[in-house]
């Protein structure tokens, strides 16, 4: 084993540089974006759908604003993101470097992504459907949670699980905030120190961890899908 | 006769399509009286469902009032009452459709449910009275199913409990049996007919298939390019159409028409008139026919005859061409009307050359 990855042990497991340092940054700057991020993605979401032409609390400048919010920070490449907020960041969690200061632009940057996926998922659901619950006298709450987000949530699941696929993608930019994770050790302790084994195993346990996150949602999208599709 | 319960007045729809304008209802007046069925026929795009969708303000009209039960929910270009209202007078009008646009996701049950949300009753009450309403449609033993597990006439059925649940007083029903096989049209038909009966359900029936209406309807307009062409009961409306589209709607008259022409009805003689007879079929207790013969020596030739069933009662219509002297067919005539059968002389034949 020594022989054959040698850097990879080296690196050990604890410690700030070991494995299952990096492999819980990973996890935890998965996990909160996924949170704040997923709230305020489907929050925003909703909001387009509804307030959209034709929408059930169409409204043209809430609209544009919200759609104009989304396309700017879809539009910021994240690398630059993590640098053009940090004011904000030192604001909100009172540091501009680390694994938590990597949280806000990993929220606000999967935000905007998940906003449109969002958007498309319950654009998804037939229009017939709302009708039919506006003309049973449903309120728009009901029509927002029984309609849209129940009627999608297969599509929602799918669309999800694509959104955290990015997200383990975005984790590993952090490392230039000195956020750590795996694609820190990948890129810091492989690439730059030519340890080839370290990148492998780094980037082996980067798809380990996407593909878990792709079995979980696909099995949860068809066990809640009960529409012919 | 009360108030009607539906009553649309001087609707006009317009939307705008880029720079095109479009004109889907122009100054409609209709009044629907509780416990009609109000058959709306005509082409798709000829407006029905827009105009029956200012109904309960799925659709809000350009121009026009609209009151229903009373309380004007549209007028002036504004809606007249809250949104909080409106919702609330929207349960008291259900609502079908073509594709039953029942949520996927929910059971049978909670489909129901899902209308019931905002009802007075307990849970416990509520799942009682969405099991009922289930039962009342037939479809109790399936409660728990998904509704793709289900047919067509199936979900349909769901769809009508659902829209039944808050004890509406009025039922849309927009192309509900469009997409389904004539069975189950026939059996959704019958089962509309049903509740009209059962409890007193003002129902308005929109769809371009006129044997639908023909089976359950006892009111009937014919739209066209917006505007109702021609309207009155199903019956009138049936036997005299005054419109070419509802000549054309009205399957059994065309089919005699054509019949007609085959003859050469243009050099009847001196002594020969062309008459349409309408009678209800239900009621032939003897022969008529016969007996004008037997009475008055008057030649009757059979040229076409149909029996329909129109709203539950068979009608039959018969084109004849009698023979006799001028006194003695117009005693044929008296004798005909006096035995409830409706004559119309037929003179003017160009409608057949349209």
């Amino acid at each position: 084993m020594n022989n054959i990855i040698p850097n990879v042990i080296q690196l050990g497991w604890g410690g700030d540089n070991g494995w299952g340092t990096s492999i819980l940054q990973t996890i935890y700057m998965t996990f909160w974006p996924a949170v704040f991020g997923g709230i305020l993605g489907l929050i925003f979401g909703v909001a387009l759908v509804v307030t959209e032409p034709g929408g059930i609390l169409e409204n043209r400048i809430a609209f544009s604003i919200v759609d104009k919010v989304v396309s700017v920070f879809r539009a910021i490449p994240f690398i630059i993101l993590l640098a053009f907020i940090a004011p904000f960041t030192q604001l909100i969690v009172g540091t501009q470097i680390g694994t938590t200061a990597a949280l806000v632009p990993l929220s606000i940057g999967v935000f905007a992504f998940y906003a449109r996926q969002v958007q498309v998922a319950l654009e998804s659901v037939d229009h017939g459907k709302v009708e039919a619950a506006q003309a049973i006298g449903s309120t728009n709450w009901d029509i927002i949670v029984d309609v849209y987000l129940r009627e999608s949530r297969s599509e929602l699941i799918r669309v999800s699980t694509v959104t955290l696929i990015s997200l383990v993608s975005l984790t590993a930019m952090a490392g230039a905030i000195g956020a750590g994770g795996l694609g820190n050790t990948a890129i810091s302790y492989g690439y730059d120190r030519f340890n080839n084994d370290v990148t492998l195993v780094a980037t082996l346990l980067v798809l380990l961890f996407v593909l878990i996150i792709q079995v979980i949602g696909d099995l949860l999208a068809k066990k809640l899908n009960h529409q012919d599709r | 006769m009360a108030d009607p319960i539906i009553d649309l007045s001087n609707i006009s729809v317009t939307f705008k399509q880029g720079k095109q304008v479009v004109h889907a209802v122009k100054d409609v007046t209709i009044e629907i009286n509780k416990g009609d069925i109000y058959g709306i026929v005509g082409y798709s795009g000829a407006g029905k469902s827009t105009l029956v969708r200012t109904i309960n303000l799925l659709q809000a009209p350009s121009e026009g009032t609209v009151t229903i039960d009373g309380t004007t929910f549209f007028k002036d270009h504004r809606q007249q009452i809250s949104n909080k209202e409106l919702q609330e007078k929207r349960r008291n009008i259900g609502m079908i459709f073509q594709h039953f646009n029942l949520l996927n996701e929910t059971s049978v049950i909670e489909n129901v449910l899902f209308a019931l949300k905002h009802s007075k009753l307990d849970d416990d009450a509520q799942e009682k009275k969405a099991l009922e309403l289930l039962d009342l449609v037939g479809l109790k033993d399936k409660a728990e199913f998904y509704p793709v597990q289900l047919s067509g006439g199936e979900q349909q059925r769901v769809s009508i409990a659902r829209a039944l649940a808050n004890d509406p007083e009025i039922l849309i029903s927009d192309e509900a049996t469009s997409a389904l096989d004539p069975q189950n049209t026939n059996q959704i038909l019958d089962l509309l007919k049903d509740l009209n009966k059962k409890l007193d359900l003002t129902i308005i029936l929109i769809t371009h298939e006129m044997d639908a209406v023909k089976r359950v309807a006892n009111k009937i307009a014919v739209m066209e390019y917006g505007q109702i062409i021609e309207r009155g009961p199903l019956q009138k409306v049936f036997l005299q159409p005054q419109q070419e589209l509802t000549r054309q709607f009205v399957g059994g008259s065309l089919a005699a028409i054509d019949t007609l022409k085959a003859f050469d009805l243009e050099h009847l003689a001196d002594d020969q008139e062309l008459l349409q007879l309408v009678y209800d079929a239900g009621n032939v207790t003897k022969s008529i026919i016969i007996e004008l013969y037997k009475e008055l020596q008057v030649e009757v030739s059979m040229l076409y005859g149909n029996v329909e069933v129109l709203a539950g009662s068979p009608v039959g219509t018969l084109f004849v061409v009698i023979k006799g002297a001028p006194d003695k067919r117009q005693q044929a005539i008296d004798f005909l009307r006096n035995n409830n059968v409706t004559v119309t002389k037929i003179d003017d034949r160009r409608i057949w050359n349209e």
